[in-house]
């Protein structure tokens, strides 16, 4: 099975589209790491788990869509770069007002309040925030205008976008960024604090709702760029594009500990690339005219069509939930998460 | 410090209440309009389609076709039975969603409503269908094309355009033919319709001698298509046919091209639209797709205008056929001089019938007869005609339209 997964019989030769596998990967990998930290950072301060986060992302992309478009549409004779840097600039103020006004609004009222209150509070904001959009942005899906060239350089056979490039450079800025943010500015040492023990920290003098606000206001502008991120990737945007990426950067970010930065940005690529890897992979690891043994009783089948796949690439998002639970089996607080039985 | 200060808790639930109702009003708008019946029987023609979602647009413009033929036949005034009636559509959200469907058909059920056009999925059309098909309401899609939905040996389930395993044919006789494909890659969204659809192709395909490679699955709400495309590339196919919408459909090209992937792209009628162009800019160029029935633009130019000057636009995809479905109901019980739809249904199956898409009369499953298929391509950013494909023969465009006179 594995050789015939190595030389395949016609095609490009299996390095090439496995090295393009891993950069698909990445660049997915990316974009789930950077949401997955806007999870796992206000989940580490106030043990919420913020389900409009997914919205936020959304939102940001259809900010910098209208900005992009108007702007691009209006000739203002811009450079393009000018006009996608004014797009990601007016996106992640409007996300950041946001995500301060829905933790305003919706979670410090709550703040003392069961669990499971700003739990429902959080997916009631979700669905306000989506059908808003849908009321402003319509429901078609929206083409993201393409106004940068895209080129495309050919590495080792395999092709990278300057999108892809951007993707994966400016994620790993901005957690480098929040790196340096949490672990060398006061804001920083607050937020660890706050983290550590909410009530001494506000009893040692610092300001328990402004450092909380700020986790909100930073997750969401991390959102913001994300949002921008994927609709210049995939080149569409639509108003319930957040609900799936959200729930899949959720995913990745309790696969690496939830409450862990290192952990949500390892679990954020972890999953790109499982997926990346379980879409080009599995249907060839379950392709049962591959094992010998068993398409002799199969041979007329794989004679006459040449596959019987027992699992395609729609089992893609099977196999990277089936990985979350396989890590969490093992390992319940996530590959880098350490606090357990105290919190969750 | 203002003495009226309402505390901001209680604020915000004002607030919230305030958004909710408004969401609610909008809701109720949309619903109820009364209909003006100075003593007129009102007869309720119920559409069904997924108005909100990725294809509300498509809905929409179902929406947009019965809306037409419905206000057109209520501005004559017509008299069924010694009565005037006054039609009024109930339109409702299907979400596209096959579980909402029988939900919707038996609210039409209660609402007693005379027909039915829609739904727009085939998934959500199948199910619903045996909902209709025990009220006894007649039930017409304009744009389900999935060949079981009139398998079911239902009397009252009817549809305007044709069958995947029409259309399906048609797009792969017309790629074997045009482009001489050695390897074929088949890739569908995994709804009912794609899949089906993407089955026909592959059946069609493989008859004419061309391999075709191991099915590649998305959903339809996929938009990342770089692992199945990669996977594609290693194996070089000359041709990509995918089965499903635009909203996946124009992800799929634009990313396809960005991995240097040289295949030509074939897709269905979900995919045939203008929308492609926006989705997948420059590499949507040279695409080729099949739509069931004539296009929208080749339907009948006094429907084009009509629908112009009512929304402002040019039908989408399916209005004609909506529209059509619509005025068949409408015209069987005229013919039938009775709006029950016992007493109709026998006339509507032996219809012959003159209407926006073209000549329509029904076999005894409830399919259009003869239904013609439509090549075409995306050239210079429109989606233009190129062949019409009837009864297994393929027409240049232009001869067609010369020879229809359209």
């Amino acid at each position: 099975m594995l050789f015939s997964l190595l030389h395949p019989a016609n095609g490009k030769p299996f390095m090439e589209v496995f090295l393009q596998q891993i950069i698909n990967g990445l660049t997915l990998g990316s974009i789930y790491a950077i949401v997955a930290l806007g999870y796992t950072m206000v989940y580490g301060i106030v043990q919420l788990i913020n389900f409009a986060h997914g919205e936020v992302v959304m939102i940001g992309a259809m900010v910098a869509l209208t900005v992009i478009s108007s702007l691009a549409g209006a000739n203002t004779g811009m450079p393009p770069l000018v006009i996608v840097l004014a797009g990601i600039a007016c996106a992640v103020p409007v996300c950041m007002g946001v995500g301060y006004t829905m933790e305003r609004v919706a979670y410090r009222p709550l703040r003392g309040a069961p669990r499971l209150a700003p739990l429902i509070t959080a997916i009631g904001i979700s669905i306000i925030l989506q059908h808003l959009a849908m009321l402003i942005w319509s429901r078609n899906p929206l083409s993201f205008p393409q106004i940068i060239p895209n080129p495309v350089f050919e590495i080792a056979g395999a092709n990278v976008s300057g999108v892809q490039i951007a993707i994966i450079s400016l994620s790993a800025l901005m957690m480098l960024g929040l790196t340096a943010l949490v672990y060398r500015t006061r804001l920083g040492t607050a937020m660890r604090a706050t983290s550590e023990n909410p009530q001494v920290a506000g009893l040692m003098g610092v300001n328990i709702n402004r450092v909380i606000a700020s986790t909100f206001v930073i997750g969401a502008g991390l959102g913001a760029v994300a949002g921008v991120m994927v609709g210049t990737y995939y080149g569409i945007a639509h108003y319930t594009m957040g609900a799936l990426l959200g729930l899949k950067a959720f995913s990745a970010a309790v696969l690496g500990g939830i409450g862990n930065l290192a952990g949500a940005m390892l679990g954020g690529i972890l999953l790109g690339l499982v997926e990346a890897l379980g879409a080009g992979y599995i249907g060839e690891f379950t392709d049962l005219c591959h094992v010998s043994w068993i398409s002799t009783g199969l041979a007329e089948r794989c004679a006459q069509d040449g596959h019987v796949v027992l699992m395609g690439s729609n089992y893609q998002d099977v196999f990277a939930f089936l990985v979350l639970i396989a890590v969490l089996v093992f390992r319940p607080s996530g590959l880098l998460g350490e606090r357990v039985g105290d919190r969750a | 410090m203002p003495l009226t200060r309402v505390p901001f808790r209680l604020r915000s639930v004002a607030v919230l209440s305030a958004v909710l109702l408004v969401a609610a009003c909008g809701k109720q708008e949309e619903a109820a309009k009364p209909a003006a019946g100075g003593g007129a029987t009102v007869v309720k023609i119920g559409h069904a389609a997924p108005l909100t979602g990725g294809i509300a647009h498509l809905g929409k413009d179902n929406e947009a076709g019965v809306r037409l033929a419905v206000d057109e036949a209520n501005a004559k005034g017509l008299t069924i039975g010694g009565a005037k009636v006054q039609f009024e559509m109930l339109s409702e959200d299907d979400e596209g969603k096959p579980d909402k469907g029988p939900i919707i058909a038996q609210k039409f059920t209660d609402a007693k409503v005379a027909g039915v056009v829609g739904h727009l999925n085939s998934g959500v059309t199948i199910p619903a269908s045996a909902v209709y098909n025990t009220a006894g309401i007649p039930m017409i899609s304009g744009s389900a094309t999935n060949p079981k939905l009139t398998e079911q040996g239902f009397a009252v389930t009817f549809r305007t355009v044709g069958r995947d395993d029409q259309q399906g044919p048609a797009i792969a006789s017309y790629l074997a033919a045009q482009f001489q494909p050695k390897v074929v890659a088949v890739v569908d969204d995994a709804t009912s319709y794609g899949e089906g659809l993407a089955n026909e192709v592959e059946k069609s395909l493989k008859a004419a001698g061309i391999t075709v490679l191991a099915r590649e699955k998305g959903t339809d709400k996929t938009t990342d298509w770089k692992a199945i495309l990669t996977k594609l590339k290693g194996k070089k196919p000359d041709a990509i046919f995918y089965g499903g919408m635009d909203s996946g459909g124009g992800p799929l090209v634009k990313q396809g091209r960005e991995l240097g992937i040289k295949a030509v792209f074939a897709f269905g009628d979900g995919a045939c639209t203008d929308k492609m162009q926006e989705l997948a800019g420059a590499a949507a160029e040279g695409l080729v797709c099949s739509q069931a029935g004539i296009p929208a633009q080749a339907s009948s130019k006094s429907f084009i205008d009509a629908f112009k000057a009512k929304f402002g636009s040019d039908p989408i995809i399916y209005a004609p056929f909506t529209y059509d479905a619509t005025n068949l109901i409408i015209t069987a019980m005229q013919k039938a001089d009775s709006v029950d739809p016992a007493k109709y249904l026998p006339v509507l199956k032996a219809i012959s019938f003159d209407g926006a898409s073209g000549h329509i009369e029904f076999d005894e499953k409830g399919d259009r007869k003869d239904a013609e298929m439509t090549i075409f391509t995306l050239k210079d950013g429109k989606i233009v005609p190129v062949a019409i494909i009837k009864s297994g023969k393929t027409i240049p465009f232009e001869e067609f339209a010369k020879g229809a006179g359209a």
